[in-house]
């Protein structure tokens, strides 16, 4: 959470906004989104017919529009939304609208810091990206797959590079899709494009290319790996040196392989979303070390504990030492720490949120129809209307709740001790 | 062997006619034993040993009986003619020998597996036949719009080349449809922590868009918290799980799962549709390695019983024409589900003739498995293959037939106009929000 160093962690319990009181106030208002220092809540609300707004706390923006969603704060604490006026699109940022309009204007995503928002964009049938209200000069038939880099100044997008007619399945094998990045068209082609990504100074781009029917590999700013696989999933790149990381299948098994040679010896059934720790030590990754059996081996030693329905990306602690993942078995949603699970399990959860020394792991979740926020597998708080992540202060003493309870929102920071009693 | 000539031996298809040009018997070699032993074996070699051929799985077949029981539209012909000839031959046959195997394998088979019912054995020859198209989609020899189709799965995860603009579009849209039937109807994006995903296939943005405003008000009425993707993930058909290209399939349900799953949704519900069920809950779990969906997953027949049963949704009043059911195969003989459709349509409608043979033993459309998406040069074959389903129909004496899976439900009303049978086709939806009471009904 980019922001938390300039956030007020003075513990104490607040209710900020009364939202019951709201509610006569709008024909219709729809998701709540609450901002990262926990001082606002904000959600789309309709003011007449056909007109739509932001409500901040109990503010109304000034400006309304004839649609209006995907309201979102970034970590900066921006708060954006898609919105639609006389049939054009584009991006309002803090009650204002950029100047450019669109066709249509969608996936928007923002810069690590949260200060620089990019988004999809179509205009005279053909797309493009637009950052910070300025449009790629160049545009294309279609556009699918979409990265922003770290710093939010540079975009990369899978592009169809010709026109094909109805059913033209040799023209589709030829290639056509390849990757546009700040509006350039790398100068290879491919059958299929996905999943680019940026290095971490935003100076090269990974993507998954497919070169023949059953043919995949990994492409880095359009010079592909030699080797080509059954299957590949989406390549990351490595710390500084900028190599590349990918899941490969050989035969029926995954494995993981780094600029084209495999670097894991585990075979896997599946492998997907691997990571690497803050430090870059260490490589985590979901496998399926058995058919139907999940779990997340890091460096290639899978946890001995094994999840029957699902396990999702593996979080590392800000010190690199924990790994945590949210798992599914048996119906319940838990939070597995370094292989053990400890809490009774729910139908939903969140991802994980350590502190920075990893001593302590929060998370929100929800059963029935409450929302809770659980510690180390413990409820802290419970039967919340509505609830967000919780944020843990820089120092690791404090942790910011944001919740809906009794239809009032809520700011809380709680010291650690106490909810990690 | 040679193929006998056939009417459809002569179709023009550039999928099968134009690609078998460019192979070569060391790649055709190749290929067959990739499939035949790295990737299957156990259960083929059983399979294949246990055959009898004693032909008992003909008459359970409609290309079959439909052909005036020609011999060579018999399930173990088919499999004769293609599987049991590459394993004999070791690979070793030429491009006509391809083509026709995808002639066979892809338009008049619709791995429906009617006939394993009827087999002493219980082989499955409809997985025998999907191994003949893992071997010409990896040969490249498919039928050009079955693999087009595919290919918008490699590229959009839909079936219908829907861009991503298009598709939020059309709910968005949709939403205004609906609000006017009901004011205060939402079709909630992205909100992450509803209790379910709502996933469709790619025709209902494209071609029956009030199906998703209907949906949007059984939601409302249901009480329901839904919410469904603004991005790539929403579509649960997959046809490259028929093409044979199993690759695409495992990355198009693997997006779907993983969609849900960022939704941090309790269940995905899916609308009306066969094949989309057996891919998202069959085939595409278990190539990615899960065993059983990994969020669970509930088809519209299940949800729809639930709502009337249960009482959520009140039918205010019956729907007055004569129906009758196409039992789809994946969600009736493959999962069951021909009771609860049953209870929906006693509930709904106030006149109802059911089909005979019912249930598991009903006829496929003849549209499923991927044949329907083979596109307009083999209509008229796939239409000759089911006159025994119009001969079904047409006994009911119904008007409309009820159709609750998209293949079921074009391979039906192309089935009426062929044969001239003078009915409808209507999914349950559609009469649903028709018969419902609805919110501000109930309240005013
Ligand atoms: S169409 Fe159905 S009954 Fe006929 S061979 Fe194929 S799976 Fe068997
Ligand atoms: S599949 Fe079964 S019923 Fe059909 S011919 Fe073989 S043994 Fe007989």
């Amino acid at each position: 959470m980019a922001q938390s160093a300039e956030v007020d962690f003075s513990p104490g319990k607040a209710q900020l906004v009364d939202l019951a009181a709201l509610k006569s106030r709008f024909a219709r208002i729809d998701e709540w989104v609450a901002s990262p220092d926990g001082n606002s809540i904000a959600a789309p609300v309709k003011t007449e017919e056909g007109r739509f707004t932001i409500c901040v706390n109990d503010q109304t923006w000034p400006d309304s529009f004839d649609l209006l969603w995907m309201l979102r704060y970034t970590p900066a604490g921006k708060l954006m939304a898609l919105v639609q006026s006389d049939f054009e699109w584009t991006v309002a940022v803090d009650g204002k609208p950029w100047e450019n309009t669109f066709e249509y204007v969608w996936q928007p995503r923002w810069s690590r810091d949260g200060e620089i928002i990019a988004a999809l964009c179509k205009k005279d049938n053909e797309y493009g990206v637009v950052i910070e209200d300025k449009p790629w000069e160049n545009r294309f038939k279609a556009v699918r797959d979409f990265a922003l880099s770290e710093d939010g100044k540079r975009a990369a997008v899978t592009v169809q590079t010709d026109s094909l007619g109805e059913a033209d399945v040799p023209g589709f094998f030829e290639g056509v899709w390849s990757l546009a990045v700040d509006g350039q068209l790398w100068d290879k082609k491919y059958i299929n494009t996905w999943s680019p990504i940026f290095n971490a100074d935003g100076s090269k781009v990974a993507a998954q290319i497919r070169t023949d029917i059953c043919e995949y590999s990994i492409s880095v700013d359009g010079a592909d790996w030699t080797e080509r696989y059954g299957c590949v999933w989406e390549p990351i790149f490595k710390g500084t040196n900028g190599t590349v990381i990918a899941p490969i299948r050989h035969g029926k098994n995954w494995t993981l392989a780094e600029d084209g040679r495999p670097i894991w010896s585990g075979e896997y059934n599946q492998l997907w979303r691997h990571s690497f720790s803050p430090d870059g030590s260490k490589l985590a990754a979901i496998v399926s070390p058995e058919f139907g059996r999940w779990t997340i081996a890091v460096d290639d030693k899978p946890w001995k504990r094994r999840f029957k329905d699902m396990v999702l990306e593996p979080t590392f602690s800000p010190d690199s030492k924990r790994v945590a993942a949210p798992v599914k078995s048996d119906g319940r949603w838990n939070i597995a720490v370094d292989g053990e699970v400890s809490g009774q399990g729910w139908d939903q959860i969140w991802d994980p949120v350590f502190t920075p020394d990893g001593a302590h792991v929060l998370a929100k979740a929800k059963q029935d129809k409450g929302f809770l926020v659980v510690c180390d597998g413990k409820p802290v708080r419970t039967n919340l209307s509505l609830c967000w992540d919780p944020i843990v202060s820089p120092d690791g003493q404090h942790v910011m709740l944001r919740y809906v309870e009794d239809e009032k929102y809520v700011r809380e920071v709680v010291p650690i001790e106490e909810l990690a009693r | 062997m040679k193929f006998k000539k056939t009417p459809e031996s002569l179709v023009k298809d550039p999928g099968l006619d134009e690609t078998i040009k460019n192979l070569t018997p060391e790649r055709i070699v190749q290929v067959v034993n990739r499939v035949l032993t790295k990737e299957n074996s156990a259960r083929l070699q059983a399979y294949l040993d246990t055959c009898v051929h004693c032909g008992l799985c003909a008459d359970a077949c409609h290309t079959y009986v439909s052909r005036d029981k020609d011999p060579l539209f018999a399930p173990v012909s088919k499999v004769r003619q293609t599987l049991w000839e590459l394993v004999r031959r070791k690979g070793n046959v030429d491009g006509e020998f391809i083509r026709n195997a995808a002639r066979i394998a892809f338009t008049e088979c619709g791995v429906c597996r009617r006939c394993s019912m009827y087999c002493p054995f219980g082989i499955d020859m409809a997985y025998l036949l999907l191994i003949v198209r893992r071997i010409c989609s990896l040969l490249g020899v498919v039928p050009v719009y079955l693999q087009d189709t595919t290919n918008s799965h490699s590229v959009t995860s839909n079936q219908m080349w829907v861009q991503q603009d298009e598709w939020i579009d059309t709910l968005q849209w949709q939403e205004e449809e609906a609000q006017a039937e009901l004011s205060t109807v939402r079709i909630p994006l992205e909100k992450e922590g509803a209790d379910v995903m709502y996933s469709v296939i790619a025709p209902e943005p494209k071609i029956l868009a009030q199906l998703l405003g209907n949906m949007a008000i059984i939601f409302k009425a249901a009480g329901e918290d839904w919410t469904m993707p603004a991005t790539d993930g929403w579509d649960n058909s997959n046809m490259a799980m028929y093409s044979g290209d199993f690759e695409i399939m495992g990355r198009v349900e693997r997006l779907h799962w993983e969609t849900a799953a960022r939704l941090k949704v309790k269940k995905i519900i899916m609308g009306e549709c066969g094949h989309a069920f057996r891919g998202a809950v069959y085939d595409g779990p278990r190539w990615l390695s899960w065993q059983y969906p990994p969020i669970p997953m509930i088809h519209a027949i299940e949800y729809y019983y639930d709502l009337i049963s249960s009482g959520r949704i009140k039918i205010k009043q019956k729907y007055q024409e004569h129906v009758t059911i196409q039992d789809p195969c994946n969600t009736v003989r493959g999962r069951g589900l021909g009771d609860k459709l049953r209870y929906i349509v006693d509930a709904l409608c106030e006149k109802f003739t059911d089909v005979d043979p019912k249930q598991e033993h009903n006829y496929c459309c003849a549209a499923g498995g991927g044949v329907i998406n083979c596109g307009p040069p083999w209509k008229r074959s796939r239409m000759l293959s089911n006159r025994v389903k119009a001969e079904q129909l047409g006994k009911t004496g119904a008007d409309v037939i009820i159709t609750p899976c998209h293949n079921c439900h074009s391979g039906i009303e192309d089935i009426i106009g062929f044969y001239n049978l003078g009915m409808h086709v209507k999914f349950i939806n559609e009469i649903l929000v028709e018969c419902m009471e609805k919110p501000e009904e109930s309240e005013g």
